[in-house]
């Protein structure tokens, strides 16, 4: 779909404006209730619509080659040693809206990361990703909600408001890229950023019914994401379709030298392989994520779809990732650990709220104690328990240990399966305030895409189905790097499926 | 966990936490860590930590080749005090003879 859009722009036959227009007006409609966007930007996207379009119609006129996308359309540039690692821009979203989760930095647009001790923060550069899709010819419309520091399952963690679920809005939309998967799921947006650090794109594309991709760790530069779990850490795209999914990866992707975990590895042309049959291919199924826990009605959906597999000629068994069950509580040691570690730097000096309390200590401890919302203090508190002297070989360096057990799991199977499939999350989407009141039932919600961020590997989402009206997602996990593969089954999962009553619903309105 | 295992956290942390918050911290982490009590069934004496997931891949690091880095003013443009050209603080410690 973008790619069509993209080259319709490109002939002239869509304006970039009227595109841009139309979203705005849609967001204008139905955002009010849905709560997906912090910021709009639709002044400055506007304007940069307009550019897109006077200077496709300057090249047309001309007669030469239509616009690249890079010549006048170039990020704004100025970042600090900016040598981006994505050099994908040969225009491949030109003109195409996007909105992006308020934890990735953008210059001279508000980043808060849905949380007050950074509310009407701007930050003075760009991430990575934003320029790369900046070059590609994409047009930033705003910011989207999220559970505060990507803390959350649910978006209520916002420190603002919450998102509601375009499916049934008395429901959660999933978190913590709730926002961005929200405004896919409602037609806002052709696509929106999000970053998955125990699930955060995955699990609300899975209770949106939208796209998810979370990528290898290393493949995708974090440079200008706010950091909560750095080993954890990735940013992904949230979209309508795979093939659109394929097309975003394709600028996110690269290497980024301001990236000092960003691996130097080609990228594939991710669209190549869609299309291409999956025939022979060797499909694994985790029995831990198909057990005890799983809603029925979820694992009916996620069984429906393994025989779709199977009538595309896939091998599909049964296999074992036997340290799955510990994979949570690894994640609520590690990732608090590194959270209580990277959000020290919230000291009311530099930048966000300060909150006087007599000396600097207690300006320190007061501003932090309102400018953190009770989610954000909790996980502070268990990953500075975790790390502290006495505890840290007990908690912390025995989850680091149990990760191995965990990410050798993966090696195992991925010796003899080229991708597993399981749900995503073990239930459709559930109401708003249903699991605020008790922390763990709140991150259990997690335990099917925790294991793949652990492992560093990357993993899709994608909807197969429905339970109860509410959408059902399908998560399909690969060996580091096979981003190419798992699009690939993805894509032959959804040409099979393009037909699916519960497809229907998905469309409306775009 | 205990209050004063709060309070000591807490303090680590740079949280000032009322009374209540307190309580409720210590119910909330105590059951989480008892969740957490878990991974001692497994044996991990010959097991290896995983600190990150970027082993056998290529990570370069980038030249060590001096750049221009933020200019000033829009370092200091966010910070909610400032003098001149740096960021203001509150009194860290006492100067030599002040008194309380």
């Amino acid at each position: 779909m973008i790619a069509e859009t993209a080259a319709a722009i490109r002939r002239g036959e869509l304006r970039a404006r009227e595109l841009v227009e139309s979203c705005l007006s849609r967001i204008a409609s139905l955002d009010a209730l849905l709560g997906c966007f912090l910021t709009l930007d639709g002044e400055r996207a506007l304007e940069r619509a307009g550019h897109i379009d006077e200077e496709l119609a300057r090249a047309r006129q001309h007669g030469g080659r239509a616009a690249g996308g890079t010549g006048g359309l170039k990020a704004r540039g100025g970042a600090p040693g900016a040598s981006g690692g994505n050099q994908a821009g040969d225009g491949l979203l030109l003109g195409i809206p996007y909105a992006c989760k308020d934890n990735i930095c953008t210059r001279g647009v508000p980043t808060t990361c849905a949380s007050r001790i950074l509310e009407g923060y701007v930050p003075p550069y760009s991430a990575t990703v934003v320029e790369g899709l900046e070059a590609a010819g994409a047009v930033l419309l705003g910011k989207t909600n999220m559970d505060e520091f990507a803390m959350g399952s649910s978006g209520e963690n916002s420190a603002f408001f919450p998102t509601r679920n375009p499916r049934d809005t008395t429901r959660v939309p999933g978190g913590s890229s709730s926002g961005s998967a929200a405004a896919v799921a409602a037609g806002l947006v052709p696509f929106a950023l999000g970053s998955d650090t125990g699930g955060s794109v995955r699990q609300p594309a899975s209770f949106c019914g939208v796209v998810g991709f979370k990528p290898t760790y290393g493949r995708v530069s974090r440079y200008g994401l706010v950091a909560f779990a750095s080993s954890l850490d990735q940013i992904g795209p949230l979209t309508a379709t795979v093939e659109d999914c394929a097309l975003v990866m394709e600028v996110l992707a690269g290497h980024d030298p301001r990236d000092a975990t960003s691996a130097d590895v080609p990228v594939p042309a991710y669209r190549e392989v869609l299309g291409r049959e999956v025939r022979g291919m060797k499909l694994g199924v985790p029995r831990e994520y198909m057990g005890e826990g799983i809603e029925p009605g979820v694992r009916e959906a996620v069984e429906a779809a393994l025989r779709v597999f199977e009538d595309l000629g896939c091998v599909v068994e049964e296999c074992s990732l036997p340290h799955t069950e510990y994979a949570l509580a690894v994640y609520y040691l590690v990732a608090p650990a590194e959270a209580s570690s990277n959000l020290a730097r919230y000291d009311g000096v530099r930048y966000g709220l300060r909150v006087e309390g007599g000396d600097i200590t207690g300006m320190y401890s007061h501003t932090r104690r309102q400018g953190f919302g009770a989610e954000v203090r909790r996980r502070i508190m268990l990953g500075t328990y975790a790390l502290s002297a006495g505890y840290y070989d007990a908690y912390y360096l025995k989850a680091q240990k149990v990760r191995t057990l965990v990410k050798r799991d993966f090696e195992q199977a991925f010796s003899r399966y080229d991708l597993l499939v399981a749900p995503t999350s073990p239930t459709v989407a559930f109401r708003l305030g249903e699991r605020t009141e008790d922390p763990l039932s709140m991150y259990m919600a997690d335990v099917c895409t925790i294991p793949v961020n652990l492992a560093g590997i990357p993993a899709i989402s994608i909807p197969c189905g429905e339970e109860a009206g509410l959408p059902v997602g399908l998560q399909i996990m690969g060996p580091p790097f096979a981003e190419s593969t798992i699009l690939q089954a993805a894509h032959a999962f959804e040409r099979a499926t393009v037909g699916a009553s519960w497809r229907r619903r998905g469309g409306e309105g775009r | 966990m205990s209050i004063a295992e709060v309070e000591h956290v807490a303090w680590l942390a740079r949280l000032a936490l009322t009374e209540e918050e307190k309580r409720v911290m210590a119910e909330q982490l105590g059951r989480i860590l008892d969740y957490m009590e878990k991974l001692r069934e497994l044996d991990t004496e010959e097991v290896p930590p995983t600190f990150h997931t970027l082993e056998g891949m290529r990570v370069p690091l980038r030249g060590d080749d001096p750049r221009p880095g933020l200019e000033r003013e829009e370092a200091l443009a966010a910070a909610p005090d400032r003098a001149d050209d740096l960021f203001r603080v509150p009194r860290t410690g006492e100067a030599e003879g002040e008194g309380a």
